[in-house]
């Protein structure tokens, strides 16, 4: 039998796993559908942010939940340059790690700056959050990171 | 507040959906088409090891115990003997078939493996070991190269078959 005669077909494998997110994270959650971004005190003072529930270094339980943002500064990024369909954005962007202020530490998200040549580390970003009435307490209710100063388009 | 129209407050978000998902492309060989080309024309189709004899449905193109290409197709018929059984009586997500039903490894004549088959038009507490089947399949236009072909086996309304001929399949 010619190989050409053996069956070919797109399968899809798909599992509807939804996960509690604890009152750290819930929190945090809540904050982006309110369009807020949200950090935790963690020891020594230090916010950390997406936050957690125990501090990374010590160990011990995180404290008040504090505002960030909306702006901040990108530490490092790595362009995409063929979005996946999963992305958060179609178009070509930056997967960046996004020290937010007030924050001590990054967030990973998109920034949205046009071009490779148009981002660099040590620039700053401002929030793109989605419509208010798009928003569903999760990560992408941020829509993307933007240069400081408004959306390249 | 910009909005003009009133809602009842959210309350703090607890769960998160995170689907896990897999698109993949799936080629089942020339073996396995040959089994699912014959679902599209209301047959089962199996092959036979020229070094053993059996014959394995679905084959997957050779023989496991001899480990030769499984070339010589045979066309199985449409009742089996049902060998062992599960009552499924337990709902779980993303069930399509109302429960309890039967499931169950179906030995077909000529065949010398048996597969997963689902059981209608018996109650529950009727199914046996040794039970006769046939399968039933959808509409002449409906069929597809997949086991979807089969709706269901049911009771073929023979006699039951012999422990002895179905021992050496459990």
């Amino acid at each position: 039998m010619p190989e050409s005669e053996a069956l070919h077909a797109s399968h899809r494998l798909e599992y509807p796993y939804s996960r509690s997110v604890g009152p750290v994270i819930g929190a945090f959650l809540t904050g982006l559908r309110e369009g807020r971004l949200l950090g935790v005190r963690g020891a020594g003072g230090s916010v950390i942010v997406p936050p957690t529930e125990y501090d990374p270094t010590t160990g011990g339980d995180t404290g008040e939940m504090v505002e960030v943002g909306p702006g901040g500064v990108v530490e490092s990024w790595a362009w995409v340059s063929h979005p996946l369909p999963k992305h958060p954005l179609p178009s070509p962007f930056a997967w960046a790690l996004i020290r937010l202020d007030g924050a001590d530490t990054a967030l990973l998200h998109a920034v949205d700056s046009g071009g490779p040549d148009q981002l660099a580390s040590g620039d700053r970003v401002t929030v793109r959050f989605r419509p208010a009435a798009e928003r569903i307490g999760a990560m992408a209710d941020i829509e993307s990171f933007v240069p400081q100063g408004g959306a390249p388009r | 507040m910009t909005d003009e129209t009133v809602t009842e407050p959210l309350g703090p978000v607890t769960t998160l959906a995170t689907p896990i998902r897999l698109d993949f492309e799936f080629t089942p060989g020339v073996a396995q088409s040959r089994f699912l080309r014959g679902l599209e024309q209301g047959k089962f189709m199996g092959q036979r090891c020229p070094k053993c004899g059996k014959v394995y449905v679905p084959s997957r193109g050779s023989c496991p115990t001899d480990g030769v290409p499984t070339t010589e197709d045979v066309e199985l018929a449409n009742v089996g003997t049902v060998t062992t059984y599960c009552v499924v009586n337990v709902p779980f997500a993303g069930q399509s078939i109302e429960i309890p039903y039967i499931c169950a490894q179906v030995l077909l004549d000529g065949a010398n493996l048996s597969f997963m088959g689902l059981i209608q038009e018996i109650p529950t507490d009727e199914i046996r070991m040794g039970m006769r089947v046939e399968a039933v399949w959808v509409e002449r236009e409906e069929l597809k190269p997949s086991l979807a072909s089969v709706r269901y086996f049911r009771p073929s309304g023979e006699p039951d078959a012999d422990y002895e001929t179905f021992k050496e399949y459990l």
